[in-house]
Formats: C-alpha cells, sequence, structure tokens
C-alpha cells in the first residue's frame, strides 16, 4: 500500500502532501472522525517505531501508546472543546521505550468547513526532560556520573563534540555506558530537536540488518510487499546510532562506507538515492584496530569514523566514582521501591568498594537493585549483596589513576591494570567478611550462641564450628 | 496434566494499549494449549506496573499477552520465566485464540482496519 495524498490548488501543480510532512521535524498523525490513523510522517515513524502500512486503519491510541490516550483522550478533549489542545504526556514506542512527548491535537475542516477528522503533533521532550531533571546533579554530564580524573576529562571533551557534526566512534568495555554517551551528544548538540535511532549491529543476520539499515523498495526481494525507508532515512536531521558496530558484516561495511563519502542512501532495489543529513556515532566494546588486522573489519571505515574518539574507562579504573555510583544507585532504587535505606554497614561497603566489577556500571546497577530489594533493615548489610560477591577475591583498582586523555586511546593499549593485592589491613574477602559477621552477631546477642545462630542464620553446630575456624575468643 | 495460565491486561473487548496504565487483567487457565479450564479478572486499585508484575508473579502466570511495556517491565518477567507477548493490540480474545493456535506474534494487531467507516 503506497499512497500518494496530494495538495490540490495552493500552487500551481499538485502538491505532494506526504513529502510536506515528512520534512516537518514533529511526529505527525492524522486521524478520521472515529479516531482511526489516516496518515503519519517520518518522524512520527522514528519516534513511535510504527510505519503507516502498520498503523492505517487501527485506533489511534493502539499506535501512538500515550498515557494521555488512555487517561484523558486529548483528540476527545479538543473535539468536546472545540479548540486545539496541548499536554505533555509519554508514549512507550516499539522498542520498548518510554519517551516524555508534548502532544498538540487540533481538528480538520474540509473546504465546505465540516469536521472530517483529527491531527496530531508529537513533539519529543526527552532533550528538556532530561536537562531538568540533571541540572542539579553534580560531577556528571546528562545521565553520566562520575569524578574521577578519567571521567572529569571525558566530560570536559562531550560537549565540544558534541557541538561539532564529526562521526564519533565510542570504546569501552561492556556496561561502561556507551549508549549513555551516545544518547547524551546527540541531546546536548544541534541536532537534539531531531530523531535518535539506535541500530545494534550485532542483533540481526545480515540480510535483515541491510534493508533495516539501508530500507528497502517493493518488490526488492521476496517478501518485500511494502517500501521500507530504512532506519539511515528514519534519521534524517538527527542523528544514527550504530552501536556493536565490530559485528557489522563486511559486505555492509562497504556501504556503510560508500555513505560517509557521499551521503546518499540508496535503499535495496531503488533507483534514487536519498540525500540524508545525517550524524553518525558509533560505539564497539571489540578492539577495532586488531580487528582491522586480522580481516574483518575495514580500515578505510575505521579511518572514516574514528574522526572523535570517546574511550570510557572501566569501573575498576574509576577509582572514587565506585562510591559515588554506589550512592547514586542505593538513592535511585531507594526512592523508587519506597524504602528507607541510609546507606551500608561497614562489612557491605568494604566487599563493594573492593569488587572488581566486570560488568561495570551495569554490574553494579543490578547489584544495588538487588540489595535494595532484599535489604530489611534501614542499611545495605553484606548479607544483603549477591552471594557471588562475597565468594570473590578482591583484587586492588588503580587507585590513583594519572591523567589521561579522553580521546584517543589505542583500544589495544586498554588492558585491564591489575596491581597486587591490597594491604592486609584493607583487604576484605569473604572470611573475613563472615568473621566479621559472627562478631556483630555476638555482640548484638551479648554472647548467647543460640540467639546470634539465630541472627545469622545457621545452626548452632555451624556457629561453634566457624568460631572456632576463625578463632573468636 | 500441567495447567497452563496465561494473563491478558483488558480494557473492554480490547487489549489495553499500556502495560503500565492496566487497571483489569483476565487470567485464563488452560492445560497447555487446549479449551480454557478456567476464567477469572482480577481489577487492581490502581495502575502500577510493579503491583501487575507482583500480581502476576503471585498469581503463577506462564504467558502474558500485552499491549506496549517498558523494557524494564519486559526484561524482567522474561528472567522470571514468563513467556511474553507484546505490542499486541485489538480483541483479547482473538488474541488468544491465536495463542492457542501457536500463531501469535508480538506486535500483532487484530483490529479491523477501517477509515471514515470502510473497510481498506
Amino acid at each position: 500500500m503506497h499512497l500518494f495524498p496530494e495538495i490540490h490548488q495552493l500552487m500551481r501543480s499538485p502538491l505532494d502532501f506526504a513529502h510536506i510532512l515528512d520534512e516537518i521535524p514533529l511526529g505527525i498523525l492524522v486521524m478520521d472522525t472515529n479516531l482511526r490513523v489516516v496518515h503519519l510522517n517520518r518522524f512520527f515513524q522514528a519516534l513511535t517505531g510504527f510505519s503507516l502500512d502498520m498503523a492505517r486503519g487501527i485506533p489511534c491510541r493502539n499506535v501512538l501508546r500515550s498515557s494521555a490516550c488512555i487517561i484523558n483522550c486529548p483528540v476527545l478533549a479538543t473535539h468536546r472543546k472545540n479548540r486545539s489542545i496541548s499536554c505533555t504526556s509519554d508514549i512507550i514506542n516499539t522498542d520498548r521505550q518510554k519517551l516524555p512527548v508534548r502532544i498538540t491535537t487540533a481538528q480538520i475542516m474540509d473546504t465546505q468547513g465540516h469536521f472530517t477528522g483529527y491531527m496530531e503533533t508529537i513533539e519529543d521532550l526527552r532533550s528538556s526532560a532530561s536537562n531538568d531533571r540533571e541540572k542539579n546533579v553534580a560531577y556528571s554530564f546528562a545521565n553520566i556520573i562520575g569524578r574521577s580524573q578519567k571521567m572529569e576529562t571525558i566530560f570536559q571533551t562531550l560537549p565540544m563534540l558534541a557541538q561539532s557534526d564529526a562521526s564519533i566512534l565510542i570504546t569501552g568495555e561492556t556496561g561502561t555506558g556507551k549508549d549513555l554517551v551516545a544518547e547524551a551528544i546527540h541531546q546536548t548538540s544541534g541536532r537534539a530537536g531531531g530523531p535518535f535511532i539506535k541500530i545494534n549491529c550485532g542483533a540481526l543476520p545480515a540480510t535483515l540488518l541491510e534493508s533495516e539499515i539501508f530500507g528497502h523498495m517493493k518488490g526488492a526481494f521476496t517478501g518485500a510487499v511494502e517500501n521500507k525507508p530504512g532506519r539511515f532515512k528514519l534519521a534524517h536531521n538527527g542523528t544514527i546510532f550504530l552501536t556493536e558496530i565490530g559485528d557489522l558484516p563486511l559486505p555492509l561495511q562497504v556501504k556503510l562506507l560508500t555513505f560517509l563519502d557521499d551521503r546518499i542512501i540508496y535503499p535495496l532495489g531503488a533507483t534514487k538515492g536519498f540525500n540524508a543529513n545525517v550524524r553518525i556515532i558509533a560505539a564497539t566494546h571489540r578492539d577495532l584496530k586488531y580487528m582491522v588486522s586480522i580481516g574483518k573489519f575495514r580500515k578505510d571505515l575505521l579511518f572514516r569514523l574514528n574522526v572523535a574518539r570517546v574511550h570510557l574507562p572501566p569501573l575498576r579504573e574509576r577509582g572514587e566514582d565506585i562510591r559515588l555510583l554506589l550512592d547514586h544507585f542505593l538513592n535511585h532504587y531507594t526512592k523508587k521501591q519506597g524504602k528507607e535505606i541510609n546507606g551500608f554497614s561497614e562489612p557491605a561497603l568494604s566487599v563493594l568498594l573492593n569488587y572488581t566489577y566486570e560488568g561495570n556500571i551495569r554490574e553494579l546497577r543490578n547489584i544495588m537493585e538487588y540489595a535494595v530489594n532484599v535489604a530489611q533493615s534501614t542499611r545495605i548489610e553484606a548479607d544483603n549483596l549477591p552471594a557471588y560477591l562475597l565468594d570473590h577475591e578482591p583484587i586492588q583498582r588503580v587507585s590513583k589513576i594519572p591523567a589521561t586523555e579522553a580521546v584517543p586511546i589505542p583500544q589495544s593499549e586498554q588492558l585491564p591494570t591489575f596491581t597486587a593485592p591490597q594491604s592486609a589491613e584493607t583487604e576484605q574477602t569473604w572470611s573475613s567478611v563472615e568473621r566479621q559477621m559472627i562478631i556483630d552477631a555476638l555482640k548484638t546477642s551479648r554472647g548467647k550462641k543460640n540467639k546470634a545462630a539465630q541472627i545469622l542464620g545457621m545452626s548452632r553446630s555451624t556457629l561453634w564450628r566457624k568460631i572456632k575456624a576463625y578463632q573468636i575468643e | 496434566m500441567t495447567l497452563h495460565k496465561t494473563a491478558i491486561p483488558i480494557l473492554g473487548e480490547e487489549i489495553v494499549p499500556r502495560f503500565d496504565l492496566t487497571t483489569e487483567v483476565i487470567i485464563l487457565t488452560t492445560a497447555e494449549f487446549s479449551d480454557i479450564q478456567d476464567k477469572k479478572i482480577i481489577v487492581l486499585p490502581r495502575s502500577s506496573p510493579d503491583e501487575l508484575c507482583h500480581t502476576l508473579l503471585v498469581q503463577e502466570i506462564n504467558t502474558l499477552i500485552c499491549g506496549a511495556i517498558e523494557d524494564e517491565y519486559y526484561e524482567f518477567l522474561k528472567w522470571k520465566k514468563i513467556e511474553v507477548f507484546d505490542g499486541v493490540s485489538g480483541n483479547w480474545s482473538h488474541a488468544f485464540k491465536r495463542w492457542q493456535t501457536q500463531t501469535l506474534n508480538s506486535g500483532d494487531i487484530f483490529f479491523t482496519r477501517m477509515i471514515e467507516g470502510r473497510l481498506i
């Protein structure tokens, strides 16, 4: 189904209505009087994930999926009050993201003045909403938190990079916040009003990925029953974020390289190109230099993408940021779950500060979510932490990190820096934590072993054995 | 015989477009994909995705058929071993019949497409 609605008598020749709507940097939805979707523009598709073919003829609330649609439909309010209505709300798109939006609705009249339907514009409020919320958070840039020297350098670099229009390559281990940085760059750039489209290059097979990224024309291959604009076209006047770029198949690397050269997209089966004004941000946890050396990544593409580079350090190299992040996520999950937790017990804090966090911030966040869920008192105790943490042998982090540049750092040089174990005073193993827990329990129970065993959730004989083993007097 | 419980957040006869704004859930019990053995509707005191997730866990739901759902809740329910068909819209009984015949997919739309009263 491909429609060519036209506007007559405005200019000498009929105008392409769909093309006009596609050029407007707002999501636009046209509905009939029964609130069935008649038309939508490219920005709306980029925002919600619904194409015209998917949405045409179905009730608008199942396409926009805004909370306003269910709580107090702004379109019906427009009809009741006979005037345009504007409200802020949120939508959930097909990528399962909740986005803040401003919805403005108006009635559509025909040439005779008869009411024939509604038009709705959807403004993406992500940039302004996040700015308001994060304004008061110290040691941060957008949603990224840190006060270590490495992060300070990155915070100084990001606003400059955001203002330029250069391609950016973000590298770093998994869980270091590459997605967050990409979105922060977009939201603080001149393209913040445009779409931010993310593609995971490792999530789809090569054949599907090509049509997903570059689009296809109807009949280009078996099963191509409709035109598909492709993510590059949807990201027009915005930013495209290619995550896991290291997983991009070689043939598509060539096609991406061609785009970076002439900025024209050729959907599969198309004879005419589309001039896409898109900024590219790519990210990977892989060592692209090494991939180039073994022929898995094109050298020329690496050079094209590597105009500016941001390397996100792993958490173990961010020293004091761990405490900052622990407090941040404790605060976040405590509020979210309506609990009253004020801090950490000494043993719990010791375990948390000495853990290596191979999954980086993602792992730290998950640990905190678990701990807040499990905690029964007003402090996070060591036994509220996931068991694997307590079995873990701590490795000392680099606490004094020399000032290094955020851009560029060759990833091949970013091998984990491990140093000798910490001094006996600060080293915390599960044994020492457990010993401390037994002492605490004995203090609470005033030396009564039965009660102490109950507090610790172990049998009296186990407690007796452990007291002997730890030589607790 | 293993019983299978399917939950569908509803709004009248339709699947509610947003999981987090659900106030009514229908729970259908079947022996695997066969006929319905039990049907009950739970009315929630308020719409809250956290409370709804809790209800689904307490009710030992195996499959959830719902509209738009945030990734956080989707991943949580999948982690709790609940099969989730999200982005489904239209009449809930049509969606359930498709689930019974094992032809339901996430994103399925069960509305009759119409514009200005005419089928398209």
